[in-house]
């Protein structure tokens, strides 16, 4: 892919012929956009010196007021423009009555500038201003957001573009920032309660014995059998449309947000889930969509019609809208409860037709982390050339699975098929013995399988190109290609029922510990998803690489999707000093308790 | 087979690294790990060589180029292999200090207040719940009554304080039956709590019991409870409970409910009789206006049984009867 046009003169032709586009270089990029009713710029913020404030706030969504926490007056907060080798002094007011904090999600930074309190430093107290200060050594697409309480729930969240220090590997005409969220009218205490009340309190597409007599979603036989296993195949999100609408940069369905393009320009949309609980399905109906950055750097590109984004994902594309029309951007919750609708037009005032929702999925028996033996069979023949040829891998039909997702299945799968299928939903004797029996765990995956050769629930039947993790392959050779000197296996634990989670069955009130890591060391964490609930791992401070068969030039991310009943992998070098949070990015997931303190030590230091 | 390897590095302390040394050398195909060990490669001495033209046939040079697919590695160490297609080590972890590091910059007496509210609130905080089931007017045989029962939660996830309460009675006369219960109750399990407390009785007789007993989630969805009790007088008795929510529409939702009442002895007092005392069978349909709150309509027949019975039909009463309901069920 070749993106050479160049944007200024491009857009000062544009200016000249004195068409809509004319007004492009009078907003800054962020602002290239509008809506039909209201037209509000989002503003931006620049240079070495940035002030933030956070502070409580009315919003408008829908046509609708509601009460937010937002900064600078914004919600999402303001753009945060930077350039890789700047310097930045960030001075964040906090006006709340309560204790605040911004992490910047995905920077590389000194570890007690990363914003989490209680473990990066102590916060920022009500009604005073912290100082960040850190070089920025990267580029790409991040963003910040609170990490106390559950205020990003509220609206205390915003980008980050990082401009690089040479040429933009990825050039395009123009660019959009398209931040995804949930808003709820509901406090989010008001929400964490009724999820501790009733985990199913949000799900009103639960089966029902009128859907069974017209013969949809289970048969009888399946529901008897999935209830004695007390397993809801309806549980796809915790908290839904119910009580959420979905936002494109603040702005609901209703408001049709708009971003503008001139008929066969490159445009650049820089996606940002920065909801609290919901995994959207993105896709724009009628244009092909070219994925060329995730979580902030280079992948090479990878063109398709539907992309999922995880909770704190961030994905770059590129969009060539040939024709004088609109499009609808539709970012569908994974539950498809809702979604979240935006226009792409050549003029403010377009519409574009909206596809209806999709049916929502099931749960199968993958999801319960029964692998599937067709699944297994097949990593376990990876060294067989016809398991995955030439031809199928270059289709992104597969690749050829990492060795030690080999070892590690061939081994359990083998326990299991020995054993008379008797896939107890809670056997210990598969887990390491780091995993805890406590109340947290619900079910423990039997015979988990790496999933990242999948789009993700709801997406293998819609009958079109959908990314998943082993398409994504980085543009750079990775900086650390050594390998890990030892392998961690974490496991993803929950209970539905109680609303209960934790990494190995531990709580982050009940754990003692912290993950210890040596400066320098390599080491491979294999994330091992026991719940029938996706979750998007977010490890501060550090990049890791996916273990998705790509050798060297493996993606390297700051969340991963875990699926659910399923395993991801991925490298890491723990090459950054300090303690650090590594959490699941579903809010009141992590509130719960899905949250462990990461610390990098040099070595031989014993603290 | 790692996990041993590991325990045994863990054993032998200071020879770990001689041991993982070994261990190396035992693989099949040594050939890079002897030019740069993990251990090396960790301390930053060396890195693994990096790729060459793979030499995996279902991967050829041309396509990898491409970025079509990724050569496989033909073993456990392939001599091409980098950065994620390497197999791991098994190196020991390091042991885990304690997560102070931030004291260092902004003081432990910074740190350590907020340090403690982080881990509370992440898994440590306490909630609750008022139920009340059962809140409905009732008409059996020209008579017409009232019945209550309610629970209410306070507490976190494991450990939760339970108070509940039930009663019945019948318009212009006395309460006929009254009890209060305050339990100590401690999840078990995913589904189960064990309970512990007391019970008071206040009508027809004032009475204490100590009471015990299970109640959770059952296989198919069925709520059960399982309670006994033992008064004060030394009176044994048991009651067994199970409901189903049989969602008919996401908000239409029927729900069967059984209960039976259990003596060791007989209780004059009360009317009971020794042995299985009566059961009960409901059927309540309800409307979820919202979750916590749904008026519903009901048919409840209810049978006291041997001797109960015959204290029963002893006072003039009828041991069994068939009633109509019309309630509420809300929550907060």
């Amino acid at each position: 892919m070749n993106f050479t046009v160049d944007r200024r003169r491009l857009l000062r032709t544009a200016a000249l012929t004195g068409s809509s586009v004319a007004l492009a270089p009078l907003f800054p990029a962020w602002a290239q956009s509008g809506t039909s009713g209201l037209v509000r710029a989002l503003p931006e913020v620049s240079g070495e010196d940035i002030r933030l404030r956070i502070a409580h706030q009315m919003i408008t969504i829908d046509g609708r007021a509601s009460h937010a926490i937002g900064i600078n007056g914004t919600v999402p907060g303001p753009l945060i423009r930077l350039k890789e080798g700047q310097n930045v002094r960030l001075y964040v007011e906090n006006t709340l009555d309560e204790d605040s904090s911004i992490h910047w999600h995905g920077l590389i930074l000194p570890f007690h500038m990363d914003g989490v309190p209680g473990i990066s430093y102590p916060g920022i107290k009500p009604r005073s201003t912290f100082t960040y200060e850190f070089p920025i050594l990267q580029a790409g697409t991040y963003w910040y957001h609170s990490h106390s309480g559950l205020q990003e729930q509220m609206g205390h969240y915003g980008p980050i573009v990082i401009d690089p220090a040479g040429t933009d590997p990825v050039q395009a005409d123009r660019e959009h920032v398209i931040v995804l969220s949930d808003y709820s009218p509901l406090h989010p205490h008001t929400i964490l309660k009724k999820l501790k009340q009733m985990g199913g309190y949000f799900n009103f597409q639960k089966q029902t014995l009128a859907d069974q007599l017209r013969g949809q979603n289970q048969s009888a036989g399946e529901r008897a059998e999935w209830g004695a296993m007390r397993m809801d195949p309806t549980d796809i999100a915790d908290v839904t449309g119910s009580t959420y609408t979905y936002l494109v940069n603040g702005h609901g369905p209703k408001d049709n947000w708009t971003a503008l393009f001139a008929p066969g320009e490159k445009v650049r949309l820089r996606f940002v889930n920065a909801s609290a609980m919901t995994t959207f399905n993105v896709r724009i109906p009628g244009l092909k969509i070219t994925i060329v950055q995730a979580d902030g750097l280079p992948v090479r590109p990878v063109t398709i019609d539907e992309f999922q984004i995880a909770v704190a994902e961030t994905y770059d594309a590129i969009i060539e809208p040939a024709d004088d029309r609109a499009y609808a951007l539709v970012a569908e919750s994974v539950d498809r409860s809702g979604m979240a609708v935006a226009t792409f037009a050549p003029r403010v005032g377009m519409v574009a037709e909206v596809p209806s929702i999709r049916k929502r999925p099931l749960a199968d028996m993958k999801d319960m982390g029964m692998g599937d033996m067709g699944g297994a069979m097949a990593g376990m023949d990876h060294g067989a050339p016809d398991a995955c040829t030439p031809e199928h891998a270059a289709m992104g039909h597969c690749a050829p699975a990492a060795p030690m997702d080999h070892g590690a299945m061939d081994h359990a799968t083998m326990d299991h098929g020995a054993a008379p299928m008797d896939h107890s939903m809670r056997d210990f004797s598969v887990v390491p013995d780091t995993v805890k029996k406590t109340p947290t765990v619900q079910t423990i995956s039997p015979m988990p399988v790496d999933r990242t050769g999948e789009p993700g629930q709801g997406l293998d039947t819609v009958g079109h190109d959908v990314l998943v993790y082993r398409d994504l392959v980085a543009v750079d050779r990775n900086p650390d290609v050594r390998a890990p000197s030892r392998e961690l296996e974490l496991h993803l634990t929950g209970n539905m029922e109680r609303y209960m989670w934790a990494f190995d069955g531990e709580k982050f009130s009940e754990v003692k510990d912290p993950i210890p890591f040596i400066e320098g060391e390599r080491v491979r964490v294999k994330l091992v998803n026991d719940t029938m609930m996706a979750h998007p791992i977010h490890l501060h401070g550090h990049f890791f690489e996916l273990v998705t068969g790509h050798g060297d030039h493996a993606p390297r991310k700051h969340t991963v999707n875990v699926q659910p009943g399923g395993t991801a992998t991925f490298d890491f070098t723990a090459d950054a000093l300090g303690d650090w949070a590594f959490h699941c990015h579903m809010l009141y997931h992590m509130h719960a308790g899905m949250m462990q303190t990461v610390t990098v030590r040099p070595r031989g230091e014993q603290a | 087979m790692i996990r041993f390897a590991l325990t045994a590095m863990l054993l032998a302390a200071g020879a770990a690294p001689a041991l993982a040394q070994h261990e190396h050398h035992a693989d099949p195909d040594p050939a890079p790990a002897m030019q740069c060990t993990p251990e090396h490669a960790t301390m930053g001495h060396c890195a693994i060589p990096p790729e060459e033209a793979p030499a995996d046939p279902a991967c050829p040079p041309e396509h990898a180029a491409m970025g079509h697919c990724t050569p496989s590695p033909a073993g456990p160490v392939d001599p091409q292999a980098s950065g994620t297609a390497l197999p791991a080590g098994d190196a020991p972890p390091p042991p885990a200090p304690r997560a102070n590091y931030a004291d260092r910059i902004w003081g432990s007496e910074a740190m350590a207040p907020v340090r403690d509210a982080l881990r509370r609130e992440h898994g440590g905080a306490s909630f609750s719940q008022i139920m009340i089931d059962i809140a409905e007017l009732q008409v059996r045989q020209g008579r017409e009554g009232y019945r209550w029962e309610g629970e209410g939660w306070f507490g976190g996830d494991i450990n939760r304080l339970v108070i509940k309460t039930e009663g019945e009675g019948s318009f212009g006369e006395a309460i006929e039956d009254a009890e209060v219960q305050a339990l100590y109750s401690r999840a078990i399990g995913p589904y189960f709590n064990l309970q512990g407390g007391v019970r008071q009785d206040i009508e027809p007789a004032s009475r204490t019991y100590a009471a015990f007993g299970v109640e959770g989630l059952a296989p198919y969805w069925f709520e059960v409870e399982a309670h006994g009790f033992v008064s004060t007088g030394g009176d044994v008795l048991a009651r067994l409970a199970a409901s189903y929510d049989q969602r008919i529409t996401q908000r239409l939702i029927l729900q069967p409910r059984a209960e039976f009442n259990f003596a060791a002895q007989d209780v004059r007092a009360s009317g009971i009789g020794s042995g299985l005392s009566d059961a009960e069978f409901d059927l309540r349909l309800r409307y979820e206006i919202v979750r916590e709150f749904a008026p519903y309509i009901g048919i409840s027949h209810s049978a006291k049984l041997g001797r109960t019975a015959d204290f029963a039909r002893a006072a003039g009463e009828d041991p069994t009867g068939t009633s109509f309901m019309v309630g509420v069920r809300a929550w907060f």
